[in-house]
């Protein structure tokens, strides 16, 4: 079992015929993902993967034809907006965006106008997910986690790799990893997919990598101690940031005293929850 | 990115915001100059990119073109938190009766923009945001709606301004939404707008942050970036898609994401040593990439051991294997250096490497020990 995608989903590929989007697709399909359809304007047509994956010209037309209820997003960060847009008008409930550096004011926009659409958004600038197993939908590399009973969410990429990879080192795996991106405006937060996995009966146990900046992870906090019975551990990155640096991520900014490692770690731990010093203390925890 | 007062107001005054007569100077004369066009009684503005700039006595006022000048070259000959003065700002002196304080930023709680305005504007903002919260008044902005016109009277109402300014403070209100959205800023602000003994409303400071994601649609505002303030390094790592960012500390590092370089820097402070940097080589980085941000890490004299922690996903292990062997021929480097390669191509990497005078680690504690024994000058 695993929240938001399985072996039932039907996965569109928006830029499909891109450099990343030909490269994660055949990687995706290669893990036994159901990939059923690819969009790119102009190319409407041709097919790809020595013809096992049609291309359409519009998401609308892709729909209609193919049945497909996801889109997983790799078009370029100027071209990514309109692509949500598009996903959101054609009826695709689930749109998960990889995309990195889309400007804010789109973003802000996007989530606005999505939200009054019902549709659920994942991402940008995320690595998105991972059904162990069963699915993965964006770029997690598909050999670092094994099927289990933990529910793994995550602001970060490469550091949400990390963690998966301890956890299989000691034989642990996950139901599903959600990686829910770094932007400070973003689709689905981090209390979606806790809800999630509270009510999923295969998840027994969470991870949540956090990171500085906002105050996501202290809105967690409130959340696992009102509502979650599952235990929840916890990594944040970026104790040891200085001040005001914006360290890459857009979303990783201190502003005006909230958003520190320090002030979340303490929020985590009085609801309970227990904070890995670093990431491969993670799976000691958990046991 | 930070624009400059200068810079900033001007964006301002093409949205119809009414600002001081002014102009940038460069040299003391040029400041006396300005300052004889604008009738002598002007403010002398240092023009740098930090606040407390009045409070550092960046910002003086001069009663005629001789001050001006003299004002002009004790200011273009200071330091404000460790950043020379190159520019000055010379604004006609304004005569004011109240100062108010508006700005526009994200609220990415809120996922909206706010617009936020007070009576009690001017130098100490940051203290009643901080002391006395509620003289501050807010309204969220539907970012697909834009900002409404009883939105700006709300504001107006709320701080209290008199009803015979409502009328202007709105077009200012406007003009700043407008500068906001037009210029993808993630801050535009006004503090202080002040109120004039004559009944004018005018835009005395301004400040912009633009959001470095959205300059492709911006060549004028890339244009603007003041190179000169920010640490040659940064300028360098900018130049290859790198994000850099420079600390006190001895062990460089290089990562791949950005959440796993802030978790590497803080696996090396917890096994005591301090980082050097955060550097993140972005996804899918290839050989030229890794051997630029080699290069900028040792260019910090400070490094007595550099990390390399690779999570193969996009990025190829081999590829930064390869980066590294050619940074190392081209710049051949003094100090112990500790790599760990993990995920796609991970093997082939390690092969690569193996020849190189480098210590190797599995895992990332074993290789933040390595590398602060390293700096230590112990070899783990």
């Amino acid at each position: 079992m695993s929240i938001l995608v399985d072996k039932n989903t039907r996965l569109l590929v928006q830029g499909i015929t891109g450099k990343e989007g030909l490269f994660h697709t055949t990687q995706m399909v290669a893990y036994g993902t159901n990939v059923v359809a690819g969009v790119t304007p102009g190319k409407g047509g041709e097919w790809v993967l020595d013809g096992k994956i049609p291309v359409f010209d519009s998401v609308k037309i892709a729909v209609e034809a193919t049945g497909a209820n996801a889109s997983v997003i790799f078009v370029p960060a100027r071209f990514a907006p309109d692509a949500m847009y598009e996903a959101a008008d054609a009826g695709i409930p689930l749109i998960v965006c990889i995309t990195e550096g889309i400007p804010i004011q789109d973003m802000m926009r996007v989530r606005n106008y999505l939200d009054q659409k019902g549709v659920r958004l994942v991402g940008p600038n995320c690595p998105g997910l991972l059904t162990p197993g069963e699915a993965k939908v964006g770029i997690i590399p598909g050999n670092i986690a094994i099927p289990g009973n933990v529910g793994v969410v995550s602001r970060s990429g490469t550091l949400t790799y990390e963690v998966l990879y301890a956890l299989k080192q000691e034989g642990m795996g996950a139901t599903t990893c959600v990686g829910i991106g770094g932007d400070p405006v973003n689709g689905t937060s981090f209390i979606d997919v806790l809800e999630m996995f509270e009510a999923d009966p295969h998840t027994e146990k969470v991870v949540l990598i956090g990171e500085i900046g906002g105050t996501d992870e202290e809105k967690a906090a409130a959340f696992i101690a009102s509502r979650m019975t599952k235990p929840v551990v916890a990594f944040i990155a970026g104790q040891t940031a200085p001040p005001g640096k914006r360290m890459g991520h857009a979303g990783a900014i201190i502003e005006g005293g909230e958003g520190t490692a320090a002030e979340k770690i303490k929020a985590l731990e009085e609801a309970g929850v227990r904070v890995a010093k670093h990431p491969e203390e993670i799976p000691s925890l958990l046991k | 990115m930070k624009l400059h007062e200068y810079q900033s107001k001007q964006i301002f005054a093409q949205y119809g915001v009414p600002i001081p007569k002014g102009r940038v100077a460069a040299t003391a004369g040029e400041a006396r100059q300005i300052a004889e066009e604008l009738g002598g009684r002007v403010v002398i503005k240092s023009q740098v990119l930090v606040g407390g700039r009045g409070k550092a006595g960046g910002i003086r006022l001069a009663k005629n073109p001789e001050e001006a000048e003299e004002l002009a070259t004790q200011i273009l000959g200071m330091e404000i938190k460790g950043l020379p003065v190159r520019k000055v700002l010379v604004d006609e002196a304004a005569n004011i009766k109240q100062e108010i304080y508006l700005g526009i930023t994200n609220d990415r709680a809120a996922r909206k923009p706010v617009l936020m305005a007070s009576a009690a504007g001017g130098v100490d903002i940051e203290e009643v945001a901080r002391e006395t919260p509620e003289k501050i008044i807010r309204v969220h902005i539907d970012p697909l709606l834009g900002l409404r016109d009883y939105q700006a009277r709300y504001i107006a109402a709320g701080i209290d301004l008199p009803r015979e300014h409502w009328r202007d403070f709105g077009k200012i209100a406007h003009g700043l939404w407008q500068a906001y959205t037009r210029s993808d800023a993630t801050l535009a602000e006004i503090n202080p707008l002040v109120i004039t003994k004559d009944e004018r409303l005018l835009a005395l400071d301004g400040k912009m942050l633009i959001d470095d994601n959205a300059l492709f649609r911006h060549p004028d505002l890339a244009e603007m970036r003041d190179v000169d303030e920010e640490a040659p390094a940064e300028t360098e790592a900018r130049k290859y898609g790198i994000s850099y960012i420079q600390l006190d500390g001895n062990i460089g590092c290089m990562v791949n994401g950005a959440g796993l370089a802030m978790a590497t820097m803080d696996i090396i402070k917890l096994f005591g040593g301090e980082p050097a940097n955060f550097l993140d080589i972005g996804g899918g980085a290839g050989a030229e990439k890794v051997a630029a941000a080699l290069r900028i890490i040792l260019s910090d004299p400070n490094v007595k051991a550099v990390l390399f922690n690779i999570f193969g996903g996009i990025t190829r292990c081999d590829e930064v294997a390869k980066g590294i062997l050619t940074a190392l021929e081209e710049v051949k480097p003094q100090v112990p250096m500790v790599v760990r390669l993990v995920g796609t191509n991970a093997e082939e990497g390690r092969q690569l490497l193996s020849e190189a005078d480098m210590l190797t680690a599995e895992t990332l504690t074993e290789a933040a020990q390595k590398a602060v024994a390293a700096a230590k000058g112990g070899q783990a």
